[in-house]
């Protein structure tokens, strides 16, 4: 009796579960089903399945505006993405090795600086930036976007990396120091190995964070070939009316396919992520 | 001897800051001297092609009073009590949802590692454009919402709920409240840290479900609740992307969604005022500085950290 209970009530929890995350999801799904659809059909159909499958959208969207199409987007979006990981990978390990390891003069002042700038609205530093760069003759460029994170400015990641490095156990790098091995030869040699789940995170994080990063890209990307995707997607949806419902559709589906890959397929590194402070989002 | 001591003491110091020195120009060029590049230009009137002329107070002066000869701006007003009315509505609902789904998500179920990565979704994708331009579709007059409100409950003359100034700045805040996956994630580490005898002890005591729930789960992760809070509220309130793509790039209709972030961009870009920008700026990091300083005297008397610690 007790058994048969529990199951029940197993069961629709589980029908639970299913149908509120399935409302939920709704919205994604339909725009899944809706990119199939030809675009007479997008407006007057609730449903997910389409009634009638086309590829079409996927077809007209690819060829984007005018002369750039969305092969353009997506290669300059994972060029700066691609660079940004790296780049935050590299120096914010390098920042944490520091902080969670060596000692120097004013280690504590320059730790809690860097945690102020974690909660440091980026609006204070966004206009002199721009007449920086501007300056510079970086405005149309991808640097803008890219060199500040060889500066370790994401402090976000120096803390996650800090985190991480204190966890690990200390009697290996002071065994190696005895044993005359440099500074950066415990970073490259010991460090840096063990380190590697944070630094996936880290690498997740930044290339998710950078793929979505559209204000930056609003500021500093000015002509079509230099556009992101979100660019694109914007573009779209400026200049075209109702009939290009259908592939714009059709589009930002294929723009969330990066986030969804790597999502299913390095999950566990999402939680630490999330877990170590919950900023974004 | 001694010299030799220093000597040492300085090649270490020297070694370890070497390690630094890119996270360090990067604040220094990067933040710090912007930060006081922008505190001057929110005092002068610049717009980009001319150098800055001091105003002294000028910039705050109008967006907060007016003055002789400028009038207060009261698009600048409007977009503060359109942000702290997204912020206040959205960081709490937000919350809650994230508990209670949090809660659910601490069941033990076969399944249970497919569902929280199926509930994690919406926020994974969420921040993104392709979401925003979609929300825009789903409220539309003629969208998802009203197409099923029409045809599963036979309703008529909906709104449009985008278009409407009356509803706009909602359909943003259940955009950003669908969004619960971060906060539902720490809250789940946090429940999985109550120990399982409080939840024993108190069942022996004859404690509900619901006694329990406000005698154990909720004190237990009072300091979570309280963190998730201050980083939410942070994040909305300088929250730009959904507003832009959703209004446009207006923050309309009737400034319905004229986001704090999206009038700085306006003003700064849109106008060239970026001496006023800067001003917009610096008070955003003032209130949002004030409003966390404000949470941590308040919590000192809701939030228990343990009688161990």
């Amino acid at each position: 009796m007790q058994a048969k209970k529990t199951l029940a009530s197993r069961l629709l929890l589980n029908a639970f579960i299913i149908a509120l995350g399935l409302g939920m999801l709704y919205p994604i799904l339909w725009l899944i089903g809706a990119s199939f659809k030809p675009s007479n059909m997008i407006f007057t159909d609730a449903g997910i399945w389409p009634k009638v499958f086309t590829a079409q959208n996927y077809r007209e969207g690819w060829k984007g505006i005018g002369i750039v199409g969305f092969d353009t987007f997506f290669k300059n979006s994972f060029i700066i993405c691609l660079l940004s990981a790296f780049a935050n990978a590299v120096f914010c390990s390098l920042t944490a090795y520091a902080f969670a390891r060596l000692k120097f003069v004013g280690k504590k002042f320059w730790f809690a600086v860097m945690m102020v700038t974690l909660m440091l609205p980026s609006h204070v530093t966004t206009i002199p930036r721009y007449i920086m760069f501007r300056n510079f003759g970086w405005i149309n460029t991808f640097l803008p976007i890219i060199i500040p994170k060889f500066f370790a400015t994401d402090a976000f990641f120096i803390f996650l990396l800090v985190q991480f490095i204190r966890g690990l156990p200390r009697d290996i790098d002071e065994s190696a120091l005895i044993d005359g091995c440099s500074k950066f030869g415990i970073y490259t040699r010991i460090i840096l190995p063990l380190t590697v789940p944070a630094l996936i995170t880290t690498l997740l994080f930044s290339f998710l964070w950078t793929w979505d990063d559209f204000f930056n890209q609003l500021l500093y990307l000015t002509s079509p070939n230099r556009y992101t995707v979100p660019m694109g997607l914007r573009l779209f949806l400026d200049s075209s009316g109702m009939s290009s419902w259908g592939p714009m559709f059709a589009m930002s589906v294929l723009s969330l396919i990066p986030a969804f890959t790597l999502f299913f397929s390095l999950q566990k590194y999402f939680v630490r992520g999330i877990a170590t402070t919950g900023i974004k989002g | 001897m001694l010299d030799l001591h220093r000597k040492k003491i300085w090649k270490e110091n020297l070694g370890s800051y070497a390690f630094l020195i890119p996270w360090l120009v990067g604040f220094l060029g990067l933040t710090l001297y912007p930060m006081l590049y922008s505190l001057y230009l929110s005092f002068t009137k610049f717009n980009i092609r001319t150098p800055p002329e001091w105003i002294g107070l000028r910039n705050y002066l109008v967006m907060f009073v007016g003055t002789d000869s400028l009038p207060k701006d009261e698009r600048f007003l409007n977009s503060v009590m359109v942000t702290v009315k997204f912020v206040f509505i959205s960081v709490p609902l937000k919350l809650v949802f994230a508990l209670a789904v949090a809660m659910l998500m601490n069941k033990k179920l076969k399944l249970i590692g497919l569902y929280r990565a199926l509930y994690y979704i919406p926020t994974l994708l969420g921040g993104s454009v392709a979401i925003a331009v979609l929300w825009r579709r789903l409220f539309a007059g003629d969208g998802l919402l009203n197409m099923i409100l029409g045809s599963v409950f036979g309703m008529q003359n909906l709104p449009a709920w985008i278009s409407n100034p009356k509803y706009s700045l909602y359909t943003l805040i259940l955009l950003a409240v669908w969004q619960f996956g971060s906060p539902m994630i720490i809250f789940l580490a946090g429940l999985q840290q109550i120990p399982r005898e409080y939840y024993e002890a108190s069942s022996v005591d004859g404690a509900g479900r619901v006694r329990q729930f406000f005698a154990i789960t909720l004190p237990s992760l009072s300091p979570i609740i309280f963190f998730n809070f201050v980083m939410q509220m942070i994040s909305a309130f300088q929250s730009f992307t959904q507003a832009f793509i959703v209004s446009g790039g207006s923050g309309g209709p009737l400034d319905s969604t004229m986001f704090y972030s999206l009038y700085l961009y306006i003003k700064g870009f849109g106008f060239s005022e970026m001496g006023y920008a800067a001003a917009m700026a610096w008070v955003l990091l003032i209130i949002i500085a004030g409003l966390t300083a404000l949470s941590f005297k308040v919590s000192g008397n809701l939030v228990s950290y343990g009688s161990g610690e």
